[in-house]
């Protein structure tokens, strides 16, 4: 329908982008009636994602054009802002930042260079910095469930904690059940796109390789290899960022620092 | 001529111990001292500062001046779990783990590699009048029943002094009277040396020998129960 009223596509794009924003709008007001406010922050995260990638688009084709060693600066501003990002979701937990920062660092990025090393990954700058962007994009995600889910069982388990430490515990041992529930709660989205691959969705990057005319068959098996990376990235670096963060919610005292109303 | 009395030797010393967060002052230079086998009770008003009071003594928070001595060392000397173990914490509310009685009498002393034989887990719980308890589930368990658990739980990491943290305020009248009655039995076999925060002043006077009242975070008074109470 929109094909009919708009012919540049430029305009058929942003008529498409507002159409989907509205969407996203509507459910934002249906969680408002519900009682959970998501307004600002969808409204910001909306705003900014359309801005970034617009901007992205603009200058993917001078990027892409760009020698191979650019590859691992873009990754690795890429990994800073992601750091930034899923920092968000461990608010009040001392050095969220750092800790998330370093574990998609060797998470996404010990993933990307085994398999950039072992021909999994082309090298080529059109190639890497799309499948690298990719896993730390979901390495994030993972991150911020991790990290907070983490905070959410800690801060709902601030009695348990503690009575584990007044029994001698050590601080590591008495967070230990909740590290354990945000590794496994933080790998549920990765491993539900595994599972579901194909039946209940096609991703983008397949969808891509059949519309540039490569077999079908290869873009399948391709599809999953992203995938398997994906949860492979995601897996080590939720692992990372919860070994790191349990120490964080201690002082040097063994004392819980993150608590309710504090 | 009979031969003059010697007191007890001090096991816990508070020094100017005082804690602010950010724009509230919960302790202000707190200063006391518990003797072997004596039973301190602390009380005063609700945000006294009594909880926060236990907690320092603890060390589950951290003064912000002053220090706490343990048989004459500096509490920040001590290594925290050690300390945490020799100053065994009651909750308020017992915070029970998953499992069985006995896993719980067991996890203090397996922190220090100990483990707690099933003749030591049924004395530890006959003490608390929950002798053939050691092998239920602690979900099926009523308040007063689990709250004894925590207390067994805490005397099996054999502790200098037992810090109590308001422990029948959670429960029904009659299981605050068994509770109560499980750790008067307790104190009494045993002449443990015990801080009890309570705001009910007639189990202070029932349980302990010297009451400290706490005001604004502040001592007001400290003394025998029974003077102190009555004032």
């Amino acid at each position: 329908m929109l094909r009919l009223w708009f012919h540049s596509p430029l305009q058929l794009g942003l008529a498409q982008a507002l159409v989907a924003a509205i969407a996203a709008l509507a459910v934002v007001v249906l969680a408002r009636r519900r009682g959970v406010h998501l307004e600002v922050e969808t409204l910001i995260a909306m705003a900014r994602g359309l801005v970034q990638i617009v901007a992205v688009g603009s200058i993917l084709v001078i990027l892409l054009r760009a020698p191979r060693w650019t590859s691992g600066f873009l990754l690795a501003g890429m990994i800073v802002a992601a750091g930034a990002t899923s920092a968000r979701r461990a608010k009040g937990m001392p050095g969220a930042f750092r800790v998330s920062a370093w574990a998609i660092a060797f998470g996404a990025g010990s993933i990307i260079a085994l398999m950039t090393s072992v021909g999994v990954i082309d090298t080529a700058i059109t190639s890497l910095v799309p499948v690298g962007s990719m896993l730390i994009a979901n390495a994030m995600n993972t991150n911020g469930l991790a990290l907070n889910r983490f905070r959410s069982d800690v801060l709902a388990h601030a009695g348990e904690i503690e009575t584990a430490l007044a029994l001698g515990a050590d601080a590591r041992h008495s967070v230990s059940p909740y590290v354990q529930a945000a590794f496994e709660a933080s790998l549920i989205p990765a491993i539900d796109s595994m599972r579901s691959l194909g039946i209940v969705w096609i991703p983008g990057l397949m969808a891509g390789m059949l519309l540039s005319g490569a077999r079908p068959v290869y873009a399948a098996i391709y599809q999953f290899v992203v995938l398997a990376m994906i949860f492979a990235a995601s897996g080590l670096t939720s692992l990372v960022s919860t070994m790191l963060i349990r120490g964080r919610v201690f002082s040097d005292a063994e004392q819980l620092l993150l608590q309710p109303g504090r | 001529m009979s031969a003059p009395l010697i007191p007890a030797p001090v096991i816990l010393r508070a020094e100017h111990l005082a804690r602010s967060v950010i724009d509230k002052t919960l302790i202000q230079d707190a200063n006391f001292e518990l003797r072997k086998g004596e039973v301190l009770a602390i009380t005063g008003p609700s945000g006294s500062g009594k909880t926060s009071l236990l907690r320092l003594l603890n060390r589950l928070d951290e003064p912000t001046s002053g220090t706490v001595f343990v048989e004459g060392q500096d509490y920040r000397g001590i290594e925290p779990r050690e300390l945490r173990r020799k100053l065994g914490l009651v909750t308020q509310r017992p915070y029970l783990f998953p499992g069985t009685v006995a896993d719980n009498l067991r996890f203090g002393p397996a922190q220090r590699g100990v483990t707690l034989g099933p003749g030591a887990i049924e004395e530890l719980l006959t003490q608390v009048g929950l002798k053939h308890y050691a092998g239920r589930d602690v979900a099926n368990l009523s308040g007063g029943e689990a709250q004894r658990v925590s207390v067994a739980r805490t005397l099996a990491n054999s502790p200098l002094v037992v810090l109590l943290d308001e422990p029948t305020s959670a429960l029904d009248e009659a299981s605050k009277l068994e509770v109560e009655s499980a750790i008067q039995k307790v104190v009494q076999s045993q002449g443990l040396t015990c801080v009890v925060v309570t705001h009910d002043v007639a189990q202070a006077a029932r349980l302990a020998g010297r009451a400290l009242v706490l005001e604004s975070g502040r001592v007001v008074r400290d003394g025998p129960a029974e003077e102190v109470l009555r004032a």
